[in-house]
């Protein structure tokens, strides 16, 4: 059975102008060299990326990054939902620190509604941001390792991650989507021996950091393939808005958690804010090793610290939050997430605007993926770390 | 404290991988042999809704706050006998059907924080998975026999405000 | 010296058999204790359990599973050499098994110069994966195929003159002679230890299971399958029977160039003959013929053991990094290292 007897009219039409399509994209790129499509299937990329480059040989010529298969319509949908339900949603942006998605989300609301969140809740809510950052990090450290080659280093990460997800488990419920802030505050409080376990859960994870300085950082294999390459100067990273550990690998002395003032705890720490000169591939990967541990330390602090009291203000039952525009971004695993929420006094949002840190981190990859190797744009694209749901909403 | 030789990187990684081997051995490994042993999941854990059908008025509230409108909720008002003799019949509401649909539900809570009645728990039980997608619909019923795995709310952690709300 | 006398044509059938056991018992063993047990237990985890006993049966599983799968060709690949590739990586391994001893009388052929045909039909494997590499229309098995030609023809190298010094040490090429001189040796005046190479060839020993490492494209120099970044290289496109050819040959490989590496390094089939007092070959009682063969296995054991647990462990190097390793690290270390063997060899 041939192909047109198959199709009708319209449909033989469709696949005929798709074909032509394809055909126009290829004739533009491949005048010189081989068209390598990186994605969108493919397991180095976190999820369905698709990076078009044309090689010369091994090295690449022209990339440019097609994103957008994993478009999920957060935008749209957070316009026909109310508050708790956006936060619900919200979760699923990055999923590997996903308590850290709600969290600007709702302080924009909350300042909406000139409402703060008593200094408990405030505490709690940075260690669970924090939480969020080691899972999210340290998946990133074992999954460097299999972008490497190194097959061994995901399994520890997976490993001591378990430890975190219970912990988060246990509070919150839901180790992958907590669903846990609201405005005004928590869902509820913690519970019996919490603090206890994640005392010795943050011991754990110091080991499992100094476990991947030994078995990933300190191997001279990885260093000869991470030092050197991808350098992304200072002002090239301002200028294409990188945020978060690739700003800092860059020489950029510039957290969030520091930089500016936030009902969040994060004040009352005391805090190392790693940056490193070089702008490498392995400044990145070397900041995000430190900032991890740095995290456990936060919560350590946060930890000695808490203060008794509610974790929920007063706030009405349903929430109507009254007319008005608030912008409020944070230092998330990713980098720098902000919320601009545009409210009409309805129960759930007008417009929400979701700046993903990913989104903007990848928009360097033209810049930096001209003139390297193959092997070098895996390493890269580990370096610079997206995930697919930040990317595409 | 300087005199220590500085052992190259290669060295270090072969040690971390066999160290780890010998303590997989002895100790044991970091996994649970799924069907044979089964951990169990914390106490808060969000794994199935359970009914208290006794509670439920059939408000619809908690179908009205599903972010994936999962639960439906039929129900038809009835004509009760008074509390006391020679008064007005009440009006009650009964609840004809409440179905969740688990292929749809997020597990995000909202509808067993919102009900006023608390009649809608959370239950650690994972195990419900069928081979046909229609068989996720959990009805009345099933609903009411999830009830007996709901755990007692834990207690809450030093400094906490109030008394665990289940 | 043995009590029967076997026809020719049942010699041949006793050697073929043996030779498909002499592949396929390494091949398996491999896999399951290095590749499903000790790399589950390197991760903390314990690897396949439910087919068998602790998983024994695991093998046998997967061995079915690929079986059963469909044959796919691509349907613009060139379906001649696709078909023969996985089948010449496979005849390299064969070909490479006759030429090793495992006892005094246990041997296939008896090889004047072993050595030599030893390095040459090793590269025999190379074409194959050549040509899988580019028959397969896959722009991803190209990259895999080219990065494998540069690869492995630079490797070649550093082993060949790695080898070249046992051969010095030796005066022969024969790899029994060989086997025989190191047992029968002494070392400082030591004949308990008999010579085993290793002590003395230690540079030429390390070149070598660096050159194995690469020959056998795996990790550090694992480029052209760079499982994360190819997929599977030149592997990509097979599957079914053919991949469980290119599986099998891989883990065979490994397992015979650990027992080359034994006969060449570490004493081969026997054990230092002064233990016995046994003064030439004419010496040496039966029972090495079957204890022979055991000895190799666990020295074979400890190679790959070895090969695996740098396998788990390290990231690859990149493409141009590995070239430059061979060329400008490996290929000079062991030019010295025969400069100063033969150097030694005429003085002492």
């Amino acid at each position: 059975m041939s192909l047109d007897t198959m199709l009708g009219d319209r449909q033989k039409l469709a696949y005929i102008a798709s074909q032509a399509a394809d055909a126009r994209l290829n004739v533009e790129l491949e005048t010189e060299g081989m068209t390598l499509n990186i994605g969108p299937q493919h397991p180095a990329t976190h999820g369905t990326l698709r990076i078009i480059c044309r090689l010369d040989g091994e090295q690449v010529v022209w990339a440019e990054p097609s994103a957008g298969y994993m478009h999920r319509g957060y935008e749209k949908l957070t316009e026909v939902r109310t508050f708790p339900q956006v936060t619900t949603l919200v979760n699923r942006i990055d999923w590997l620190g996903s308590f850290a998605n709600e969290v600007p989300f709702i302080l924009a609301s909350e300042k909406l509604m000139q409402v703060e969140a008593p200094p408990r809740a405030q505490h709690i809510r940075t260690i669970l941001f924090e939480l969020s950052r080691i899972a999210n990090v340290g998946l990133f450290l074992g999954d460097l390792g299999v972008q490497m080659g190194a097959v061994t280093p995901v399994f520890m990460a997976f490993r001591d991650r378990e430890y975190v997800l219970n912990l988060i488990e246990s509070a919150t419920g839901g180790r992958f989507h907590p669903n846990f802030d609201r405005i005004g505050g928590l869902l509820n409080d913690l519970p019996k021996g919490w603090i206890e376990e994640t005392r010795g859960v943050m011991r754990k994870l110091r080991n499992f950091c100094t476990e991947m300085e030994d078995l990933l950082f300190g191997n001279e294999i990885f260093q000869t393939r991470t030092r050197g390459v991808g350098i992304i100067p200072k002002d090239v990273a301002l200028s294409h808005g990188l945020s978060g550990a690739n700003l800092r690998a860059s020489g950029v002395d510039y957290d969030l958690r520091r930089d500016q003032v936030l009902p969040m705890a994060w004040d009352k720490t005391e805090f190392t804010v790693w940056t490193h000169p070089d702008g490498d591939s392995f400044a990145r990967c070397w900041v995000r090793l430190m900032e991890t541990r740095e995290s456990t330390l936060i919560v350590d602090q946060l930890l000695d610290t808490m203060p008794a009291g509610p974790v929920m203000a007063k706030v009405p039952r349903i929430i109507k939050v009254p007319e008005g525009e608030a912008w409020v971004s944070t230092e998330n695993p990713l980098g720098e997430m902000g919320y601009y929420v545009v409210s009409k006094g309805d129960l759930g949002p007008f417009r929400v605007k979701i700046r993903s840190a990913s989104f903007n981190n990848i928009s360097i990859v033209p810049w930096v993926l001209r003139g390297v190797y193959v092997p070098d744009i895996i390493t890269i694209l580990a370096s610079l770390y997206f995930i697919l749901g930040d990317i595409d909403r | 404290m300087g005199l220590k030789p500085k052992v190259p990187g290669l060295v270090k990684g072969l040690g971390v991988t066999f160290n780890t081997m010998m303590k997989t051995f002895t100790e044991g490994a970091a996994t649970v042999q799924y069907p044979h042993e089964k951990e169990a999941p914390t106490l808060r854990a969000r794994g199935v809704i359970a009914l208290r059908e006794d509670n439920c008025t059939a408000c619809m509230l908690c179908a009205r706050s599903c972010p994936d409108w999962c639960i439906y909720i039929e129900g038809h008002k009835e004509l009760a006998p008074p509390r006391r003799a020679g008064g007005a019949p009440r009006k009650v509401n009964k609840l004809d059907r409440f179905d969740i649909d688990y292929a749809l539900c997020m597990y995000c809570g909202i509808c067993v924080e919102v009900c006023p009645f608390d009649a809608l728990f959370w239950s650690p039980e994972y195990e419900y998975s069928e081979p046909r997608i229609a068989d996720l619909l959990h009805d009345k019923d099933k609903l009411g026999e999830w009830m007996e795995t709901v755990p007692e709310a834990p207690e809450l952690e030093v400094g906490a405000d109030k008394k665990g709300k289940k | 010296m043995l009590a029967v006398t076997i026809p020719y044509w049942g010699q041949t059938l006793l050697r073929v058999l043996g030779g498909i056991v002499a592949v396929l018992l390494p091949a398996g063993t491999i896999v399951y204790l290095f590749l499903f047990k000790m790399m589950s237990f390197m991760q903390s985890r314990l690897g396949p359990m439910e087919a068998g006993p602790y998983g024994s049966m695991q093998l046998f599983a997967e061995v079915g599973k690929w079986l059963q799968k469909e044959d796919i060709v691509p349907g613009r690949a060139d379906k001649y050499i696709f078909r023969a590739a996985p089948l010449i990586v496979l005849v390299s391994t064969f070909l490479l098994v006759v030429v090793v001893p495992f006892g005094p009388d246990a041997y296939f052929t008896n090889f004047e110069i072993g050595v030599f045909y030893m390095l040459a039909v090793s590269s025999i494997s190379t074409l194959g994966i050549l040509i899988a590499g580019w028959s397969s229309a896959n722009k991803y098995s190209l990259l895999g195929g080219l990065r494998a030609a540069g690869q492995l023809i630079a490797y070649e190298l550093p082993m060949v003159l790695a080898v070249v010094g046992v051969v010095i040490q030796a005066g022969t090429m024969n790899l029994q002679d060989i086997v025989l001189k190191q047992n029968g040796g002494e070392i400082f005046g030591l004949d308990w230890i008999g010579n085993p190479y290793i002590l003395t060839q230690f540079i030429g020993f390390a070149v070598f299971m660096i050159a194995v490492q690469a020959e056998l494209t795996q990790v550090p120099f694992d480029m052209p399958i760079a499982e994360s970044e190819l997929v599977s290289g030149y592997m990509t496109e097979y599957s079914g029977f053919r991949f469980l050819i290119f599986f099998i040959a891989e883990f065979a490989t490994a397992g015979i160039f650990s027992l080359i590496a034994s006969a060449l390094f570490l004493g081969g089939w026997g054990v230092p003959f002064a233990w016995f007092g046994w003064d030439n070959v004419g010496d040496i009682s039966n029972w090495m013929n079957i204890v022979g063969p055991l000895i190799m296995f666990s020295k074979m054991m400890l190679l790959s053991f070895v090969i695996m647990w740098v396998r788990f462990t390290y990231p690859r190097f990149r493409e141009d990094q590995l070239q430059r390793f061979a060329w400008k690290v490996l290929i000079p270390v062991s030019l010295v290292n025969i400069m100063v063997t033969a150097i030694l060899k005429v003085a002492f």
